[in-house]
């Protein structure tokens, strides 16, 4: 684990985030009992609440790879997310050393429109200027390999057409074209195929030497143990133990 | 500084010990000079991020453009052909079988540029309204000034006017007026008319992401809108005998005051405008414009919470 004198760059104080979804709960679905519902003035109904992430603090500092694990639906992407500022948490507040960046398979692209214009648009949207694209553009679509995908050009067809694979693959190429201060890697991995997997693997090392602190979900042990000294394990939202890797998967894989 | 183990990883359910966790998580990222994440930057540097995004915005508008055509086998000919039968439509009932002509010398040229220049506005809303909560998932993947998204949507619908445009330059000369140096002055009324609708369409796109049953209401508020600005009838001849306050109101809608703008520039037998629609035209473009922005920002760090 990193000096305690190292500088953080995550710091994370008695986070919560509330999902609120709508339209969950079987009562919106006729039209009697919406009716009733403003009648008699009950608030939120049809409006279900998802406490995702309840109450996690720590600091992660620079230089420090870390991986976290969970079963599915405990919190973890959510919590990458909060850390991202994409999502605000409902409670307590997270501090970062400039601007985090969030790899995910969810990242979401653009379906109906070209591998091509999905680089563009994505190198665009996180701030490179139109020169830039242009001076990477041929690096990020080699990267992918979607240029010539079994001597097809990808770029050129809908991202709808992409299996889940190659579309990941395509994501990861497009934000790994930047350097980050903090990066977050979520399950970005999974779906890439060996050969994919160990040219991100290099990449991700690369990224990590740049970059102040490294974040990894994953559900494979094996990439977590290959990258992380320090993993933390969460579960129903909150940190049910936080150290070094071989303790932590230990104590996990027996849980399982 | 708090007992470094304490700090680093605080047990589960630890927060009984909150104050002091707190205060000693609080003090260290003050003492390294972290910041908030996801906090709203202010007014200007905000302002210079959605500058710095000015390709993204116009390379958004252009393949969402290609994209809702990508399906269809005529592809973007539809661009044309929809403000075309819209005209249509409109012509067929308001001209032919409810004759509102009333007093309206070139009645095929002011009923399409009101259709043309309405439907500019009424697009504009309506994708403002879905711009944030249909783009959630890109929301929670990057990170960008969110105005992007409005805005962009907003640039979609100018494109498809610019095109509208040509469609009805066709139609007015066709119907016998002249070509003036006056056309010049569209040029003007549809930057305002931008101005008013992006605003606007923030504005509405804020309340959409807040609340959902936004874009089921949205269609009936913009039909009720269509109706009383004067697009398929002339305010002054409908209002002759209404009174004075009533006759102003329908004048001062932002809709009618565009409406008459581009029906003054393109359309020589349209009744003269007094000047003062020139000054509604800037005004309005101003307050929604400047206002429309300022309160969308003023949520911005909460959009993606859905």
């Amino acid at each position: 684990m990193a000096d305690r004198n190292v500088a953080p760059t995550v710091v994370v104080d008695d986070v919560h985030l509330v999902y609120r979804v709508h339209g969950a709960s079987s009562g919106k679905g006729s039209a009697t009992s919406a009716f009733s519902r403003l009648l008699t003035r009950k608030k939120a109904a049809g409006v279900t609440e998802v406490h995702a992430v309840r109450g996690v603090s720590f600091v992660a500092r620079r230089g420090e790879a870390i991986g976290l694990i969970g079963r599915n639906g405990s919190g973890k992407s959510t919590l990458l997310r909060c850390i991202a500022g994409l999502l605000p948490p409902t409670q307590g507040k997270i501090y970062t050393d400039g601007q985090p960046s969030l790899l995910g398979v969810n990242a979401a692209m653009m379906n109906d429109l070209t591998g091509e214009r999905n680089i563009v648009l994505g190198c665009l949207a996180m701030g490179m200027t139109k020169q830039e694209v242009a001076a990477r553009y041929g690096d990020i679509a080699a990267f992918s390999g979607m240029d010539d995908y079994n001597g097809k050009d990808f770029t050129k067809l809908p991202m709808r057409t992409y299996s889940s694979g190659m579309a990941a693959r395509l994501r990861f190429s497009i934000a790994a074209a930047k350097s980050h201060d903090v990066l977050m890697i979520d399950e970005a991995l999974a779906t890439g195929d060996r050969a994919f997997q160990l040219r991100s693997e290099a990449r991700i090392r690369e990224l990590r030497e740049e970059a102040g602190t490294v974040f990894l979900v994953s559900h494979g042990m094996k990439s977590i143990r290959d990258t992380c000294e320090r993993t933390i394990w969460l579960d129903k939202g909150i940190i049910k133990m936080d150290g070094p890797t071989e303790e932590v998967v230990a104590a996990y894989e027996k849980s399982a | 500084m708090a007992n470094s183990a304490h700090a680093d990883t605080l047990p589960p359910g630890g927060h009984a010990a909150d104050d002091e966790g707190e205060l000693a998580l609080k003090d260290l990222a003050a003492r390294y000079g972290l910041s908030v994440s996801g906090a709203r930057p202010g007014l200007v540097p905000y302002t210079r991020q959605l500058w710095q995004r000015r390709h993204f915005i116009v390379a958004f508008a252009n393949a969402k453009t290609r994209a809702a055509y990508a399906t269809a086998q005529l592809g973007q000919l539809w661009q044309i052909l929809t403000p075309l039968f819209n005209a249509a439509i409109y012509y067929l009932v308001f001209g032919l079988m409810l004759k509102s002509d009333k007093g309206v010398h070139n009645y095929i040229a002011f009923l399409v540029t009101g259709i043309f220049i309405f439907t500019f506005t009424q697009s504009a809303v309506l994708a403002g309204t879905r711009s944030i909560s249909d783009q959630l998932p890109l929301i929670r993947a990057l990170h960008f000034p969110r105005a992007c998204l409005p805005i962009s949507f907003t640039v979609v619908q100018l494109q498809q006017l610019l095109i509208s445009m040509l469609v009805l330059c066709g139609i007015v000369l066709g119907t016998g007026e002249p070509v003036t140096l006056k056309w010049l002055l569209i040029i003007p009324a549809l930057a305002l008319q931008f101005v008013f609708n992006t605003g606007l369409s923030m504005i509405v796109a804020r309340i959409g992401a807040q609340v959902t049953d936004m874009k089921q209401l949205m269609p009936f508020l913009l039909r009720t809108w269509l109706y009383v600005s004067g697009v398929f009838y002339s305010i002054s001849v409908f209002t002759r005998k209404a009174p004075e306050a009533v006759r102003w109101m329908l004048e001062a809608n932002p809709a009618a005051v565009y409406i008459e703008l581009a029906r003054d520039a393109l359309v020589e037998s349209h009744h003269k405008i007094p000047m003062h629609t020139w000054a509604l035209g800037v005004g309005w473009a101003l307050v929604i414009g400047i206002g429309g922005y300022v309160w969308f920002w003023q949520a911005e760090e909460k959009y993606g919470r859905g």
